[in-house]
């Protein structure tokens, strides 16, 4: 097996993920992109979605991300997210609730033409994005 | 002369006002190692995006975003000041309020119109006592527990001001914590982003070549810049509310610990002046009895 790659999920709050892994794939804004050790130095924004990695002993794990920038270099992954979360720790009642609310501001805003109709579409996607990551197994 | 009764009616007063001020002070004390952790858990993400951030700027250049342009004429500003939402923290507010006072004082000089972001109570209320109008406040923020997203979302109403040309530049006014027993009232500038001074430039100097040379961007350096310097408007909102509420518990801790010991001295005055009371009591009643006891005699 070939070497190991540093990965780093930092959040305001706290370190989420600090750990040698085999492989890590994170969702780019502009694609998915999947880093090895000897990557080329690369920098990117993330949208929502769901970070993927293999630990070093090849479990398969998930984390949720709400956006955020990622930094890869050759040994080094530093993901900088606002929030992230791993399966485990995703409140699925509070993403739910999230859910229906995102949903009603969204038909409200319809209605109204609001400029809140973005950020609603935003908490929806995220809520979205928590709950998907929950149910695949 | 107060009578004996009196003198221990106030002995009994202050010290119930001491196990107030303990405890006051032991909350504070505990609090402010939760405020500790929190600004030591946000430090490792400020450090990395302060890196990133420095040497993309350098990259990309000065142009690359509206907020990094000065306006050439400054008509509006508007200042966050970050205060507590309670008392009985010595003189911490009024310092705060002394640092804002003073920006404002120069800035009406100037012919400025300063408007305030309020985040606390003390602040917002010593402004609508003045006159200064405030065009957003927050409360509950300070001194407990908040989320990043509170200040992204305060974060982001500034610069969707600052771009609509309603604010041409933005301060925030908080409060440094140096030590607990040291904080210090700041004047920081938001908007627009003063020049990013690179954490990495001195390091790349040895290496001959600037930390993001040989990076990929995706996007293009200048559109991720654009991405990110809203986003560091935020950073630097969370970590002056970190800093404020860390500084609101030590100053808290420390005002209570002088209200305790203020509270001993107290206690020991008047036990001193209950005691020369007693025994003035007692002399004088020996002195009727012997008195009496003589008369008795005749």
């Amino acid at each position: 097996m070939a070497e190991n790659i540093r990965l780093e999920i930092v959040t305001p709050k706290k370190s989420v993920v600090s750990e040698d892994v085999r492989i890590v794939v994170a969702p780019g804004t502009l694609g998915e992109f999947g880093v090895l050790v000897g990557h080329t130095p690369f920098l990117t924004t993330l949208k929502v979605g769901s970070v993927r990695y293999t630990d070093k002993n090849g479990g398969e794990q998930q984390i949720f991300v709400s956006g955020g920038f990622a930094e890869a270099l050759p040994d080094k992954v530093t993901i900088l997210a606002e929030s992230a979360e791993r399966r485990a720790d995703i409140d699925i009642e509070r993403a739910k609730s999230a859910l229906k609310r995102a949903q009603q501001r969204m038909e409200e805003a319809k209605q109204k033409e609001n400029i809140d109709y973005a950020r609603a579409r935003a908490a929806l996607e995220r809520a979205l994005r928590r709950l998907s990551l929950v149910d695949a197994r | 002369m107060p009578t004996l009764k009196d003198v221990q009616l106030k002995i009994a007063g202050v010290k119930k006002t001491k196990q107030i001020t303990k405890a006051m002070n032991m909350v504070a004390a505990s609090k402010l190692r939760g405020a500790q952790s929190d600004m030591d858990a946000f430090r490792p993400y400020a450090g990395k995006f302060a890196e990133v951030l420095g040497s993309l700027a350098e990259k990309a250049g000065e142009e690359a975003s509206p907020l990094l342009v000065p306006r050439t004429e400054v008509r509006k500003i508007n200042i966050v000041l970050c205060t507590s939402d309670r008392g009985l923290c010595g003189g911490f507010n009024t310092n705060l309020v002394t640092a804002a006072k003073k920006i404002i004082r120069e800035k009406n000089a100037e012919d400025t119109e300063v408007t305030l972001t309020a985040f606390g109570k003390k602040g917002r209320d010593w402004a609508r006592k003045n006159g200064i109008a405030i065009d957003e406040e927050y409360l509950g923020v300070v001194g407990s527990r908040f989320d990043f997203s509170t200040a992204a979302n305060a974060g982001r109403k500034l610069v969707e001001r600052f771009l609509d040309e309603e604010y041409d530049e933005v301060y925030a006014v908080y409060a440094e914590f140096q030590s607990a027993a040291r904080q210090v009232p700041v004047l920081k500038q938001l908007l627009p982003i003063p020049p990013i001074e690179s954490a990495a430039e001195e390091e790349a100097a040895d290496e001959d070549q600037p930390y993001l040379a040989e990076h990929i961007c995706e996007p293009a350096a200048a559109e991720l810049l654009g991405e990110m310097l809203p986003r560091n408007i935020y950073v630097q909102l969370f970590s002056a509310l970190l800093e404020t509420s860390t500084s609101e518990h030590a100053a808290r801790m420390a005002a209570m610990d002088n209200a305790t010991k203020a509270c001993n001295d107290m206690i020991d005055s008047l036990t001193l002046t209950y005691n020369k009371a007693r025994q003035a009591a007692i002399t004088a009643d020996l002195m009727d009895i012997v008195g009496g006891a003589e008369a008795l005699k005749g």
